[in-house]
Formats: structure tokens, C-alpha cells, sequence
């Protein structure tokens, strides 16, 4: 005779675990990994290798010999960390910073609140705003290979320093130049700022491949769009009204959404399920709040780029957040 | 309570920094060297001494309702000769602690043991509270900002020990002074259980 089974709901299970998850925002972080060894080569490689393997032997460890608990390497949330964390830092930074990176990120930030799920702030996002506090020169050595094939080559390669448009344009504007001469000045276009951008994090490299990533996460149903256009529709807003304002003091819109961290940050960071808030609503004031203080950073600030700054600073407001936009409980007003 | 458990209890059980949690203020914000750590927590410690031996022989004389102004005024005495005696004797160190020597007067810590201690026992056992609690703000005051100055600056008491290509910036800063206290505080507690 069948049993009749009787439970509180839910009755009907999702088959996502956690390791499902971070296998798609690896999957999804892919492109940009590719396009970023493709262009920087040896040092990306190394990069990526040395936050992957000390991110995980960190976790461990911490783990195995401080908590005494089962060894969680194997869901890939500190993969994903590491992967993040490498796109973050600049490709020529040296190999130590990431090392003291990915200890932060997993020591400091994700497992001193007691590990997945506990902590308050994303643990790439942190361990890269403490790496550019701590090593303003290291971090901010936006070297690159002179080609890809010198990218590639075994002998000592010979590397140009380039710095970002971001910083570009806040140099120019420092020193009085009106907007259109910068951007002539220095080549910018919207199609290179699209497919390649060289100069800046290894992970900002290419707009397109990031959006792929964006594409196949929506797609996957990991992450729903709403803080990602939040903090895209603030930026456009916030630096439309600026351009409109006064366009030779001020960048566009479409610069400001394709340059620097935007992209990379609100797809695989400001959507990071610990550190967001948990509604719809709150989701779209998390994204506002980001948008906002990356463009009063770019505009005002003392730093050419603020979006990891933002992010931290909306990740300590998300119980705050969370309390104000609960869902109601039903069969109240 | 005898005479050595006053002074130990200050240091360990009942340790400013990392038990009470009192003076964060001048721990957080003076502790960017072993040395102005140290020299912050002996400046604490001298006005805590001399403030807790006057209020406990005072105690008696001041009216219940305007003890805490006259604690103040007490303290502020203090404060002001040390204030004045390092601005004479040791510029360099006066120079960096800065604000933070005036602000001993608002200190909790100070005024937290003549409310708790030195109003109600003698001037000896008052004195010996302010010893040992002063200790204990000494020595965490400068084990934090050993801690601050070797991963930050990459020295110890000014000995270069790590060089400066590796020094990790943010823990001279003040969110270095916040991490860095609240490990100190687990490590402690683990100690001392």
C-alpha cells in the first residue's frame, strides 16, 4: 500500500546545487578568461593558476585544521572567487599579490564569517579593493605584452605600459583638456572599447565575451537580470544627465558603461546570490546605490574607477536592504 | 583579593582591550607602530595610576550627584601635566600621538575604573588596579601595533625586518587597525579559556 506522505512545502525541488551553480558562472566567466590568456598570455596563465591554487589551499586548510569540518573545495564557489580575483588584478601584477589576494579573499572575508553563504562582503571584490589600497603601484601597472605572439613567447617578453581610458580621461581632465581632445588623442572608439580593450583588469579586456557570459547565466536561470540593469540603467542615467550638462567635462554614457569594471562587476559580482539583496525590489535599490557611487567616484573621486568600491560599499547595506523589502506575508496587508 | 591577583586581573580576565572593549577610540586609531602603541598605552597607563589613587582617597568627600564632573576634573589634572610633560620632554612622540594625548581626559577606560574600582577601595589596592589595567592596555596597544607595523610597514619598533616592495599598505590604515583587533581578540579568547 502506498504510503500518503505528508510535508510542508516546498513540495517541488529545483535540481541547481551549489556546485551546479558555480559550474555555469565558471562556464559563463569562460569567454572572458579565454580572451584574456589569448592577449596576455604566460603572466595571465600564471595569474589565474596562482589565485586558483591558493584560494582552494586556503579554503582547505582553514577548514581541515581550524574549523575541523568537511573540506568544501570541491562545490567551486572558491574557484569561482579565485577565477574572479585573477580577472580583477591587472595582467602583469606580481605573482605574490595574488597569493595575498586569494588569502584575504578566502581567509579574511569568506571564511572568518564561518565560510559559503556567511559572509557579508564578496570575497573578490574585497580582496581587490584591500590589493589596491595596499599596492596602489603593483595594481595599478597596466603593462601588456607588445603583441600576442610576444604574449606567447618563451624568451622575456617585452611589454608596453598602457593606461586605462579611464585614467586617460581623468589625467586629461586634470590637466584642462576638453573631452573630445582626449578621446581623439588617444584612439577611443566604441568598437574597440566593445571587442578588444587593452589596457586595464585582465577581466575588462572585452566587452563582448563578458556579455556572453551575461547571456548564458540569464539563459541558465542563475542569476535573474534585474541588479545587473539596475546598475547599468543608474550608470546611463546618472552620466547622461552630467554629459547633457556640460559634454566636454563630463564622458558619455556608452563610455562609461563600456570602460573599466561596469561590466565585469555587475554580471559576476554585484549578482554574487550571498552579498545581494534577496528581492526584486531590493535588488534595483542594491544596483541603483552601485551605479551611483561608480559615477560619483569616476566623476568626483580621487580614484579614475569606483565600481569595486561601490559594490563594497552596497554589500555592507544588503541587511539593511533585505530587512526594508521582505516579501509579505501572506494573508497580511 | 590579594595584591598580585589586582594587577594580573587587569592584564588577563579583565583586559581593556580585548575583554571590556573599552578605549577602542585612541587603540584603533594610535596603533600604526609598536612604538606609538606602546608610548600611547604607558601615557594611558600614568594618568589611570594617578587618577585612581586621588578618586579613591576623594572618594568620601564628593557628593554622589557630581561625582562623574569631579571624576573629570580629576582626570583632566592629570592629563594636562602629561600633556605638558611630554610636549617638554618627548616632542617626537607628542607630535604623532597628536589629539589622541588630550582625549585620555574622555578616555573610558580611565573613567570607567574610578567608577568601578577606585571609589570603592583604597588608595593601594587603587593604585595597583591602575597598574595592572594599565598593563593590559600597554601591552595590547602594542602588540597591536606590532602586528599593524610588521605586516604594513614591514618593521618592528622601527627595525626593518620585511622590504618595503612587500609591505601590505591597508594594515597601516584604519581598516587594517579593525581586522587586525578583531583576530587579536579571537586569539585571546582562545588563550585564555
Amino acid at each position: 500500500m502506498e504510503q500518503l506522505v505528508v510535508s510542508p512545502s516546498p513540495h517541488l525541488h529545483a535540481r541547481a546545487n551549489t556546485a551546479s551553480i558555480m559550474r555555469d558562472v565558471l562556464i559563463a566567466l569562460s569567454p572572458a578568461v579565454v580572451v584574456s590568456l589569448v592577449f596576455y598570455g604566460w603572466s595571465e596563465l600564471l595569474l589565474l593558476g596562482v589565485c586558483v591554487l591558493s584560494c582552494l589551499l586556503t579554503e582547505a586548510l582553514i577548514e581541515k585544521y581550524l574549523m575541523k569540518a568537511p573540506v568544501t573545495i570541491a562545490d567551486g564557489s572558491a574557484a569561482v572567487t579565485a577565477v574572479l580575483l585573477a580577472l580583477n588584478l591587472p595582467a602583469g601584477c606580481p605573482w605574490w599579490v595574488a597569493v595575498i589576494g586569494s588569502v584575504f579573499a578566502i581567509g579574511v572575508v569568506k571564511m572568518t564569517f564561518g565560510g559559503l553563504g556567511q559572509n557579508i562582503f564578496n570575497p573578490a571584490i574585497a580582496a581587490r579593493v584591500f590589493l589596491l589600497v595596499s599596492f596602489p603601484s603593483q595594481m595599478t601597472a597596466w603593462a601588456r605584452p607588445a603583441s600576442i605572439a610576444s604574449a606567447w613567447s618563451l624568451s622575456p617578453v617585452d611589454a608596453v605600459s598602457g593606461a586605462t581610458p579611464l585614467g586617460v580621461v581623468s589625467e586629461g581632465l586634470r590637466a584642462g583638456l576638453p573631452l573630445d581632445q582626449i578621446f581623439a588623442e588617444n584612439g577611443f572608439s566604441y568598437a574597440q572599447m566593445l571587442l578588444v580593450n587593452l589596457g586595464g583588469s585582465a577581466g575588462e579586456l572585452s566587452a563582448v565575451a563578458l556579455l556572453a557570459g551575461f547571456v548564458y547565466l540569464l539563459a541558465r536561470k542563475v542569476i535573474k537580470p534585474t541588479t545587473t540593469l539596475s546598475i547599468w540603467l543608474t550608470i546611463l542615467g546618472v552620466s547622461g544627465i552630467f554629459y547633457l550638462y556640460n559634454p566636454s567635462a563630463y564622458t558619455d554614457p556608452v563610455f562609461n558603461l563600456l570602460t573599466g569594471g561596469v561590466l565585469l562587476g555587475s554580471i559576476f559580482m554585484a549578482t554574487d546570490y550571498v552579498t545581494s539583496p534577496m528581492s526584486r525590489t531590493g535588488c534595483i535599490i542594491f544596483g541603483f546605490g552601485i551605479g551611483l557611487q561608480t559615477m560619483l567616484i569616476r566623476y568626483f573621486g580621487a580614484y579614475p574607477e569606483g565600481m569595486s568600491f561601490a559594490i563594497l560599499l552596497m554589500n555592507a547595506f544588503v541587511p539593511l536592504i533585505n530587512r526594508y523589502c521582505h516579501q509579505p506575508k501572506y494573508g497580511r496587508a | 583579593m590579594n595584591k598580585l591577583q589586582i594587577i594580573v586581573r587587569g592584564i588577563v580576565k579583565e583586559n581593556p582591550t580585548f575583554v571590556l572593549l573599552l578605549g577602542i577610540c585612541p587603540t584603533l586609531a594610535t596603533t600604526t607602530s609598536a612604538l606609538n602603541g606602546m608610548s600611547m598605552g604607558l601615557a594611558t597607563m600614568a594618568v589611570l595610576i594617578l587618577s585612581n589613587m586621588t578618586i579613591s582617597a576623594i572618594a568620601r568627600f564628593i557628593p554622589d550627584k557630581v561625582r562623574i564632573p569631579s571624576y573629570i576634573v580629576v582626570i583632566a589634572t592629570f592629563v594636562t601635566l602629561l600633556q605638558l610633560l611630554m610636549q617638554a620632554y618627548v616632542p617626537d612622540i607628542y607630535a604623532t600621538l597628536g589629539l589622541f594625548i588630550p582625549l585620555i581626559v574622555v578616555n573610558c577606560i580611565i573613567l570607567g575604573r574610578a567608577e568601578a574600582f577606585a571609589n570603592k577601595n583604597g588608595v593601594v589596592d587603587s593604585a595597583l588596579d591602575g597598574v595592572g589595567i594599565g598593563l593590559g592596555f600597554t601591552l595590547a596597544l602594542t602588540l597591536l601595533g606590532a602586528v599593524r607595523e610588521l605586516l604594513g610597514g614591514g618593521s618592528l619598533f622601527g627595525w626593518r625586518i620585511i622590504p618595503s616592495d612587500y609591505n601590505i599598505l591597508a594594515f597601516v590604515l584604519a581598516p587594517g587597525a579593525f581586522i587586525v583587533l578583531a583576530y587579536l581578540i579571537v586569539a585571546f579568547k582562545k588563550l585564555t579559556k
